[in-house]
């Protein structure tokens, strides 16, 4: 009895890592076939495949390669990047805080990264040689900026950084920030709706070059985050017992800090604030197949990207031609499946 | 193995550990005892590294702890504190093998296949290996406390620090942990430095206790050194009593609640409490009474409040007189856990009570004598074993304090005057022919108030031990003199 449940046990994580990344694979598939124009299933499979095996594409129609390379993979792939980013930073900051309400938004890096966006399209800025990218520039550098002066506030309030610290400082900061924005919101004019737009967060029409800005911080983040999963573990049972386990926590926590505010930072500044998916993702995850970070961090990557990729396909072919903004949908369908989920894990904890 | 000298430190500019040194053997295990913000606590924290230290030093295995890393830290030093919280749902094991994290290697912490063993070897011995794959948020309190005792065994450590082991346990899981941990000191030369607030606990334990006050050392001493009654009072400002275990030897502290100190000499036991009935006497108290005694139930060293002398038939023979007298006891609507009960084969009427009064205390003396099967001490080993119903049997209710000694005292002088009363009456052992010292069966009880005057002593020329002489004397002749007429007239007729 007890030995086949061990085996179940190992097989769960096998099949955790297999389900997420066949999900990931069908929500891709199908993000890029549907639309406007619908593209066969088949012949994206050989467009992927020539462009990574070096297949010749001959049979495929020219617009339909054309609407895929340019548009929707793209769209898809930054989709991806954005949900698995913020995803793990939200799974990397509900380790590191012991919470699992947290969310990657909690250290107020998003309201910096707004500050930014929001300031740029306010006072029409345009920095030479940057050009259209003079947003996202500006916005990962005040992303950048509101983290530095969190954690240097929050260790001027006290030494060793307690996480109650940190939640206290960025909550204190995200505020004062938004209100920065709000101050904006109400001064501005024409570019209102250009401004609320991209507070609610959008992945259409920024092409490859948008993907090329937040990849390295994807990779960079995540790796970071990865190779602390054990420290995150043992974190999450308390600094103290941290330390007593061998864990140098202020090193760790300083390095998953910066980690999660990189990812959120890149996320925020490509495609605007995009609730619920740093919160509920980690939190499904763990539901699902367990609080181990070495498996959570990564099962939420896969996860995190999938989701974000269906939500953006809702959010444009639901109500087409109009497109939604992406943030409507995730909180639509995140606050829902959050709570018949966390209902249903309490129900049962009680049962036992 | 461990080292501190003259340590000073606390939190921010609170200076809470003032001067502590101690040094702690390896294998040993060393108990922290202190009242509550007495440093304790503090202290081990600064010893598993969380909290740095102001002045002093502190050497592991003859190195400065400053020299040590966290992650080697960890290897010498485990920890299992008061307090464990966790946000998620660990599985038991993903929870035990975070006790691995200083010995792992590598960039992502590869998972060896020595971690595995030594992590199903610690779960073994704490008794949580078949609760592997529960998450620990639906464990109980003791089973939690024995998962994390598995976590910091993982750790391999030389050194076990412990903050209050015991706290969430059961009684015999405290017994079991406690015994286990003796058990490494042993076995594997593992130190143990542990916090406790059982002092009892501590005194069973531990080989050497360091006793904290505001900070301070108080005592540093092995424990029979350190329970001292004066000492411990002082530091946990509180009344107790110390005495010794009863089957090892050790100190024991027991505490002395509010209500010992009400209604201090209300209580007196006289001859108003006696009833004599056709086949018993009894003497009810108002309170239970420390009682020293030789009877058939509620005999030895105990607390009872019912006092019985049953008169039985000389042929009364049962092969369970103990189990006997329960039921009797039963059937007479007293509880036999609470009663001192005796028989004899002497009839109740017979009985000869005294009270005996002095300047704030006071003894009744209760005796029952018969004469029938008189022994000479000195030369029984001519007799034969037989138990007979026991035929001088003197009860005496002191009110007053006793201590152990005057209990002691007290039988012997009851017993010397009882001697004193088969010489004087001249009464010979029928088989010898010699002055008989008792009978085969006596039996005496020394039952106390505990209340009022203390008695520290009763030799025979101590005020207790004259009132007990003079009382045992008198009465005693008295009872042989009216059971001697009983006889007689039932011979006459």
């Amino acid at each position: 009895m007890q030995k086949r449940y061990t085996q179940t046990f190992s097989n769960n994580k096998i099949v955790a890592y297999l389900l997420s990344v066949v999900l990931l694979i069908t929500a891709m598939l199908f993000a890029i076939s549907i639309g406007t124009v619908s593209v066969p299933i088949f012949d994206i499979v050989r467009m992927i495949g020539s462009g990574l095996f070096g297949f010749s594409i001959e049979q495929v129609d020219p617009m339909y390669s054309n609407i895929v390379l340019n548009i929707r993979l793209p769209r898809v792939i930054l989709a991806g990047l954005v949900g698995a980013s913020l995803a793990i930073a939200g799974a990397a900051f509900q380790g590191l805080l012991r919470n699992p309400l947290a969310d990657p938004y909690t250290l107020g890096v998003s309201s910096g990264a707004s500050v930014g966006a929001v300031l740029t399209i306010f006072l029409n800025l345009s920095i030479p040689f940057l050009g259209e990218f003079t947003l996202p520039f500006l916005s990962i550098i005040c992303s950048f900026l509101t983290m530095i002066i969190v954690l240097f506030f929050s260790q001027k309030i006290d030494r060793s950084m307690k996480v109650e610290t940190i939640i206290l400082t960025g909550v204190i900061f995200s505020s004062f920030l938004s209100a920065f924005i709000s101050l904006m919101i109400a001064l501005t004019g024409e570019e209102l709706r250009q401004i609320i737009g991209w507070l609610l967060g959008s992945v259409s029409m920024r092409g490859w070059d948008y993907i090329q800005i937040i990849l390295p911080f994807f990779i960079i983040g995540s790796l970071l985050v990865l190779v602390n999963a054990n420290e995150l573990n043992a974190m999450s049972f308390g600094e103290e017992r941290a330390q007593h386990l061998g864990v140098n926590v202020q090193r760790r926590k300083l390095l998953v800090l910066t980690a999660g505010s990189i990812l959120t930072g890149a996320a925020v500044t490509v495609s605007g604030t995009i609730g619920f998916v740093g919160l509920v993702i980690p939190h499904l995850t763990r539901l699902l197949w367990g609080p181990d970070h070495k498996h959570l961090l990564p099962l939420s990557i896969l996860t995190g990207s999938s989701f974000l990729i269906l939500a953006d396909l809702v959010a444009r072919t639901i109500i087409t031609p109009t497109e939604l903004p992406i943030g409507v949908i995730t909180s639509l369908i995140g606050a829902p499946v959050f709570a018949i989920i966390l209902v249903g894990s309490k129900r049962k904890e009680r049962k036992r | 193995m461990l080292e501190i000298e003259q340590l000073y430190g606390g939190y921010d500019h609170d200076t809470v550990l003032k001067n502590v040194s101690f040094q702690v053997r390896k294998g040993e295990l060393f108990g922290i005892l202190g009242p509550n913000g007495s440093g304790k606590t503090t202290m081990l924290k600064m010893i598993s590294g969380i909290l740095p230290y102001k002045q002093g030093n502190i050497y592991l295995k003859g190195q400065p702890l400053k020299n040590y890393s966290t992650k080697q830290l960890a290897k010498v030093i485990a920890v299992l504190s008061q307090h464990t919280s966790e946000a998620f749902s660990y599985t038991v094991k993903e929870t035990v093998s975070l006790g691995r994290y200083a010995h792992q290697r590598g960039f992502f912490n590869e998972w060896s296949k020595e971690d595995e063993v030594i992590v199903q070897e610690v779960m073994n011995w704490t008794g949580v290996a078949s609760l592997q794959k529960q998450p620990i948020q639906l464990l109980s309190g003791g089973e939690r406390q024995r998962v994390f005792l598995a976590q910091a065994l993982a750790q391999e450590p030389e050194i076990l620090l412990l903050d209050e082991p015991t706290n969430h346990l059961d009684l015999s899981y405290q017994k079991e942990l406690l015994d286990l941990l003796k058990k490494w000191t042993r076995e594997k030369e593992l130190t143990v430095v542990s916090i406790f607030h059982d002092l009892n606990l501590a005194g069973l334990y531990c080989d050497r206790l360091l006793l904290m006050e505001n900070g301070e050392v108080n005592r540093y001493d092995i424990p029979n050194e350190v329970l001292k009654q004066e000492i411990i009072e002082n530091v946990y400002k509180t009344q107790i009593r110390k005495h010794s275990h009863p089957k090892v030897p050790a100190p024991q502290m027991v505490l002395l609640p509010e209500s010992y100190y009400q209604a201090r000499n209300e209580v007196k036991i006289t001859k108003e409490n006696i009833a004599v009935n056709h086949d018993y006497i009894v003497l009810k108290a108002p309170l239970s009474l420390r009682t020293m005694s030789s009877g058939v139930t509620g005999s030895g060293m105990g607390w009872h409040h019912t006092f019985v002398n049953r008169h039985v038939d000389k042929n009364y023979n049962s092969s369970d007189p103990r189990e006997e007298l329960g039921g009797f006891l039963k059937a007479n609507g007293l509880e036999p856990s609470d009663t001192v009960g005796m028989m004899t084969a002497v009839y109740t009427e017979d009985v000869v009570y005294r009270l005996y009064e002095e300047d704030e205390f006071s003894v009744l003396v209760v005796v029952t004598a018969g004469v029938g099967n008189a022994v000479d001490v000195s030369k029984s080993n001519e007799q034969s074993y037989c138990l007979t119903p026991g035929t001088i049997n003197t009860w005496l209710f002191i009110n007053g304090e006793l201590t152990d000694e005057a209990f002691i005292h007290s039988i012997v002088t009851a017993t010397e005057a009882k001697v004193k009363v088969l010489h004087d009456r001249n009464i010979k052992d029928a088989r010898t022919g010699t002055i008989a010292t008792g009978t085969s069966t006596d039996s005496i009880l020394i039952a106390a108030t505990q209340k009022g005057k203390l008695l520290e002593y009763a030799g025979s020329i101590t005020p207790l031990g004259k009132l007990i002489g003079k009382g045992v004397y008198e009465c005693t002749e008295e009872a042989i003199r009216k059971s001697k007429e009983r006889r007689e007239r039932i011979y006459d007729s």
